[in-house]
């Protein structure tokens, strides 16, 4: 982590502003408009008083008509001053919230190609807190900071300008405190912002905290770990506070040190001004040679406050400009987080049977075929029939840790495999690399004659309906849920894949039937009831090759049983992979693979793996052997 | 509402009182320091006398560095007050949130529990370091122009009491109508965080269903909430600065017209009317005040959202568990007995959507019972009462000869070990997740927890065995291995009452088979409570219940339930059809 305000952070969030070109020039317009009446407003008096007081107190008949033309004058300048306000206020508004928004938009939608190690090494509250406590740090900095800088910009060259017009020296001298006080300034900053940094980081820790304990509150309850959990949460939180604090204090002691500095500098001004008049030493001006009167310093002291004064305004936006860049560059993180990788060029279509060879058709049809190009970009279909071979495939999560070894595996369309073997044995991670989840480091899988990896991921996994060991709803209706599957689905084809999946009864006894709105993670539903809904999402999908993991563990055997009829129906002709420790459930299947540490040691259907006395033979008698 | 955050102050009184103590000396300084220096332009430079400006030159300094060195202990202890404000906030936020019950954490849900701990505090952090830090220089700066003014000129003066009455109602309008939109937009912040949180949780359904773009559209369409309702909160916010500049610049036209009339009618002179020299002066200090009063209403604006927040933060911090203790309540737990006595219960309290349904029930120390029953019968409901996860609707649940309710929770819950369907370990080391059951549980102590368990075997396997970091939701282990952890951890409380819900579904049989073995060796006066789908999980146990639309439809032993239950025997009969196997 470098403590350096990271410029590369900062020309990307202006990359962001480049899409309000045109707002944003008229901004800078409005903002100059602005800036100009204020500069008007004070050369005004001066006026006033020379232009018309003056003349008006010798005059023994005062006639104050011209000075209420001024006047009216004035008014319309500053109207104009107060539109121009209002019109770059407004503009830079919908600016700020328009780059926040397609922030977080860039952010979800990229976060979605990320892959699964993401989202395995990333507590889900730290990544929550992109979406709310990082972004929000860009809203000052964009509203106001930046409007505050480049008006005080524009002031602070009008005022320079006009500095070098009464003397040049002084102007030098000025010059000089101006770069020392910056220099000054972007060491506090450098110092702070590493603290900026550090305050996000543990914002998104605390918030990581909080989300992981409170969706484990059950079991935090379970386990009286309340206490535990509080001050474990209190170590985290005051780390929090530890770097806020040191955060904001180098910021906070930038806007009077500004202040006072500025003093200073008004003060030597004047002191250095005053002895070069009364010694006369001669004073080199834009105009010419000359030598500085009262009236003269006096003005250049009303000058240099006004160029000071910029400059302690925009330090009071410090704080938030710093802020900003720390939450920009976690988000810059994120967005640079690689995507999935997807090299895949073979995709799924709709086919239609021509002379026994099929080809791509517009119309919905139940036949699919892959798309695969050939060199000379000319395509040839294959159809999709869901066959699936490993080929000496080996894969671990980490480099160090193989899980599973040289596995080869032949699986005919519309066979049904069974994977079973010890918890741990890899069943799980087998299914994870037919569908892309990760990928594989040595071998190959091939689909239906094509490696996996040449497919496009999106059409390998729309080949494939997978209900996972873990059920995951999200907030909506229930026949929202079901209809994840498939969004085409109309509510008829959804009720009857719930009908399939045995979950009509309890959805019609819900409140709402099917409109019944659940909580993603929300106890209303018990697991078996989860599990269904997630089986009648996946049924739904109606995809040619399936895969249940685990699918119905939490479900009672009965129902299981109706389900697995319906099941077997639809699945008729399709390739489906199963693991389930209920070996009733695998018994029927055209091929058993038992796993036993990440390798394959026994291969058969259930007849041939019984007469082997095996492995399989173990764990399906096991229970009468242990007791 | 204030009056209740204040007193979370606390420790960071001092740094709250200091600052603004801090600023208002700085501020006398500035205020000191102008009238020092017309002097030195008056006395020194206009006589031409060299000898009077180092002098005060040296003075001048000196306050110059007075009031940097006040501003950066102004600027210091604001910062530790208002992170320390913070603080104090999350940790009583936080204290009072593992209180709740799930009735209350479902009435805010987890996303906006966890937005109001962060964002709705940073909020409010904000706020008060603007109050204590920023503010306090405008309404001293206020006071002291406008008192000048008025010493000035009274008549002239009037001017002001007209345009900050104006400028006043113009912000009062400003803010009444931005606060309940940023209290709205808040609330979309809850549902934005989520949307995020489950797409987090259930990232491999959204790729397994190719659902990305449909997941992008649903935040989407939150987002752009999000962006109009901020839209028109900041664009009402954003007039602010055109009013002050549309009063200033009235006053300023004004005092001019006025102004120049009472010059030219007295003559420019001071005793009986305005000079012009005074005509300047007020016209500064017409900035000036409007200037402070700009910083007041910016101040306003960041009050205006603190508010919203700080509403938000009050309800987290009000909201009282609806699981107390009772007065004076039991510290020890005598036995494993438990009593169901006419119990009925209701996840919404209401008694026409009952989902347990006068259950009665006696289950003595140590016995091993087992429950089956279709899904949705309300297993998992009727275990999660012992513990008192959940309070009755109606009736009373005895454990030790006592009623749930007379026990210290904390106590009960010690006592009464259950291992939930869902398996939810956390991302720290396997020892670490252990020693939720005992924090104080002993290497030996856990070594043999995980041999119990079943767990032991293949936590040695991994290369860093019990250091094993676990993933978020345990995604780096199967999901036998993660239920074998859990009912690990369970063992290591050594309860009373051992309560597995489910808990061996993904473990195979001859696994789970060692777990109940187990269990009979090392705990035998502990009472079980095994619920299972698998009859041969729960055949051996001294009695089963079987459960069927809430409620118990039958309690006995194995060998008479085939006989007497039919439900019972029907899926005792379509497991052993499996193949006679899956005993």
């Amino acid at each position: 982590m470098s403590r350096d305000i990271d410029f590369n952070v900062v020309k990307r969030l202006f990359g962001y502003i480049k899409q309000y070109k045109l707002k944003f020039s008229f901004v800078l317009l409005f903002i100059i408009i602005s800036a100009a009446v204020g500069a008007v407003s004070s050369l005004f008096l001066r006026t006033l008083i020379d232009d018309y007081i003056s003349p008006l107190l010798l005059d023994p008949n005062p006639n104050f008509s011209g000075l209420l033309k001024t006047l009216l004058l004035m008014a319309g300048i500053y109207l104009v001053g107060v539109l121009a306000t209002l019109f770059y206020n407004r503009i830079m508004v919908s600016i700020a919230q328009g780059i926040l928004k397609k922030i977080r938009d860039d952010m979800f939608s990229h976060m979605q190609t990320l892959p699964l190690k993401f989202f395995d090494t990333h507590t889900h509250g730290d990544v929550m807190s992109y979406y709310t406590n990082d972004t929000d740090t860009l809203h000052q900095m964009i509203a106001q900071s930046l409007p505050q800088i480049f008006s005080s910009a524009f002031t602070m060259t009008a005022i320079f300008f006009t500095m070098l017009y009464i003397s040049m020296g002084l102007t030098l001298f000025v010059l000089i405190f101006v770069f020392v006080t910056i220099k000054i300034v972007s060491k506090v900053l450098n110092k702070s912002s590493g603290y900026f940094i550090k305050q996000q980081q543990s914002l998104g820790d605390v918030n990581g905290y909080i989300e992981e304990m409170i969706n484990g509150q059950k079991v935090v309850k379970v386990f009286c770990y309340e206490n535990r959990a509080i001050k474990r949460f209190d170590k985290k939180n005051d780390e929090l506070c530890m770097n806020a604090i040191n955060a904001n204090k180098y910021s906070n002691v930038l806007m009077p040190s500004m202040m006072s500095l500025g003093y200073v500098m008004c003060i030597l001004l004047t002191i250095i001004g005053g002895a070069m008049g009364i010694y006369s030493v001669p004073n080199i001006c834009l105009v010419g040679e000359n030598v500085l009167t009262l009236g003269m310093i006096a003005s250049f002291l009303q000058l240099s406050i006004s160029f000071a004064n910029p400059i302690s305004q925009v330090s009071q936006q410090f704080n938030s400009i710093i802020t900003a860049v720390a939450g920009a560059k976690r988000i810059f993180e994120l967005l640079d987080e690689k995507s999935e990788k997807d090299d895949g060029c073979v995709t799924l279509v709709s086919a239609k049977e021509q002379n026994g060879m099929p080809t791509e058709s517009n119309e919905k049809s139940n036949l699919l075929a892959w798309k695969i190009s050939n060199k000379d970009n000319t395509f040839f279909y294959r159809k999709l029939s869901g066959e699936v071979n490993f080929k000496n495939v080996n894969f671990g999560y980490n480099k160090s840790d193989i899980v599973l070894h040289d596995i080869s595996l032949d699986v005919k369309a519309g066979q049904k495999l069974a994977l079973v073997g010890q918890t741990g044995a890899g069943k799980t991670t087998i299914t994870n690399l037919i569908n892309r989840f990760y990928d594989v480091e040595n071998g190959s899988i091939i689909y239906d004659g094509i490696d996996i990896n040449k497919i496009k991921k999106t059409d390998l996994r729309k080949s494939l309906g997978i209900v996972l060991q873990d059920v995951n709803l999200f907030s909506g209706t229930i026949m929202e849920n079901i209809r994840y599957g498939n969004l085409d689905a109309t509510d008829d084809e959804c009720i009857n894949a719930a009908k399939l999946a045995r979950a009509h009864n309890f959805i019609q006894m819900l409140p709402q039937s099917y409109q019944t709105f659940i909580e993603g993670n929300g106890g209303e539903l018990s697991q078996g009831q989860r599990q269904l809904l997630s089986i009648a999402r996946a049924a739904v999908a109606d995809p040619p090759v399936m895969i249940l993991d685990e699918a119905t563990s939490s479900i009672d055997t009965r129902t299981e049983a109706i389900i697995q009829k319906g099941m077997d129906a639809l699945m008729k002709g399709r390739t489906v992979f199963v693991i389930a420790h209920r070996l009733s459930t695998v018994h029927n299947s055209d091929l058993i693979v038992v796993l036993d540490n990440g390798r394959i040691i026994e291969k058969g259907t259930h007849k041939e793996l019984t007469l082997q006395r095996g492995k399989y033979y173990q764990l399906y008698t096991g229970a009468f052997e242990l007791s | 509402m204030i009056k209740q955050l204040l007193k979370y102050i606390n420790q960071y009184k001092k740094d709250s009182i200091l600052t603004p103590i801090y600023v208002t000396f700085q501020v006398a300084m500035e205020i000191v320091i102008p009238i020092l220096m017309s002097n030195l332009i008056d006395f020194g430079i206009d006589n031409g006398d060299m000898s009077y400006i180092p002098k005060i030159g040296c003075l001048l300094l000196l306050c110059a560095f007075i009031a940097l060195l006040l501003g950066c202990l102004a600027g210091r202890s604001a910062a530790i007050a208002s992170a320390g404000f913070a603080r104090n906030l999350r940790q009583q936020m936080y204290y009072n949130v593992q209180n709740f019950s799930f009735l209350n954490i479902d009435k805010f849900s987890t996303s906006s529990i966890i937005t109001r701990l962060t964002t709705d505090v940073t909020n409010v952090q904000n706020a008060y370091q603007m109050i204590i830090f920023t503010a306090v220089r405008s309404p001293i700066m206020l006071i002291s122009s406008l008192a000048m003014s008025f010493y000035i000129n009274a008549k002239l003066s009037i001017i002001f009491v007209i345009c900050i009455p104006i400028l006043g109602f113009g912000l009062y309008i400003i803010v009444r109508k931005a606060h309940p939109i940023f209290t709205r937009v808040f609330r979309t912040y809850d549902k934005l965080n989520t949307v995020v949180e489950e797409n987090l949780s259930g990232i491999r359904v959204v790729k397994t269903f190719n659902r990305e773009s449909y997941e992008s559209k649903k935040f989407f369409a939150i987002s752009e909430k999000i962006y109009n309702g901020f839209l028109k909160a900041t664009k009402l916010v954003a007039l602010h600065m055109p009013l002050m500049q549309f009063c200033m610049y009235g006053c300023i036209i004004l005092i001019s017209w006025f102004g120049s009339r009472i010059i030219v009618n007295c003559k420019n002179d001071a005793s009986t009317g305005l000079s012009t020299g005074q005509l300047m002066s007020l016209i500064i200090y017409a900035t000036q005040i409007l200037m402070s009063l700009m910083i007041l209403s910016m101040v306003l604006v960041m009050i205006t959202i603190a508010i919203s927040s700080a509403k938000r933060i009050v309800e987290l911090l009000n909201e009282e568990s609806d699981l107390k203790n009772c007065y004076n309540p039991l510290q020890a737990v005598p036995n494993g007995d438990i009593y169901f006595e006419n119990v009925s219960f209701s996840y919404v309290k209401d008694k026409n959507k009952l989902c347990l349904n006068n259950i009665n029930l006696k289950i003595n120390s140590g016995e091993v019972i087992g429950i089956t029953g279709s899904t949705g019968s309300a297993k998992s409901t009727l275990v999660q009462l012992i513990p008192r996860l959940y309070d009755t609707t109606a009736g009373t649940i005895y454990v030790g000869g006592h009623s749930v309710r007379e026990y210290d929770i904390k106590t009960l819950r010690n006592e009464v070990s259950v291992v939930l369907q869902k398996n939810t370990l956390f991302s720290e080391t396997i020892k670490e997740n252990l020693k939720w059951g005992n924090e104080n549980a002993s290497d030996d102590e856990i070594l043999k927890a995980c041999k119990s368990a079943q767990a032991n075997e293949f936590i040695e396997s991994l290369p860093q065995k019990y250091d094993t970091f676990v993933e978020q939701n345990g995604t780096n282990f199967s999901g036998g291995q993660k239920q074998r952890l859990c009912i690990a951890r369970a063992l290591l409380k050594k309860p009373k009452i051992l309560i597995l819900d489910d808990s061996t579904s993904s473990v195979d049989t001859k696994t789970d088979a060692l777990i109940r073995q187990a269990f009979k060796r090392e705990i035998p006066g502990t009472t079980k409570i095994i619920i299972s789908q698998r009859i041969s999980s729960v055949k051996d146990a001294d009695k089963i219940i079987v459960m069927d639309n809430g409620k118990i439809i039958a309690f006995d032993k194995h060998e008479n339930l085939i006989r007497t239950c039919c439900l019972y025997r029907e899926v005792y009969e379509s497991q052993e059809k499996g193949g006679n196997s899956d005993e």
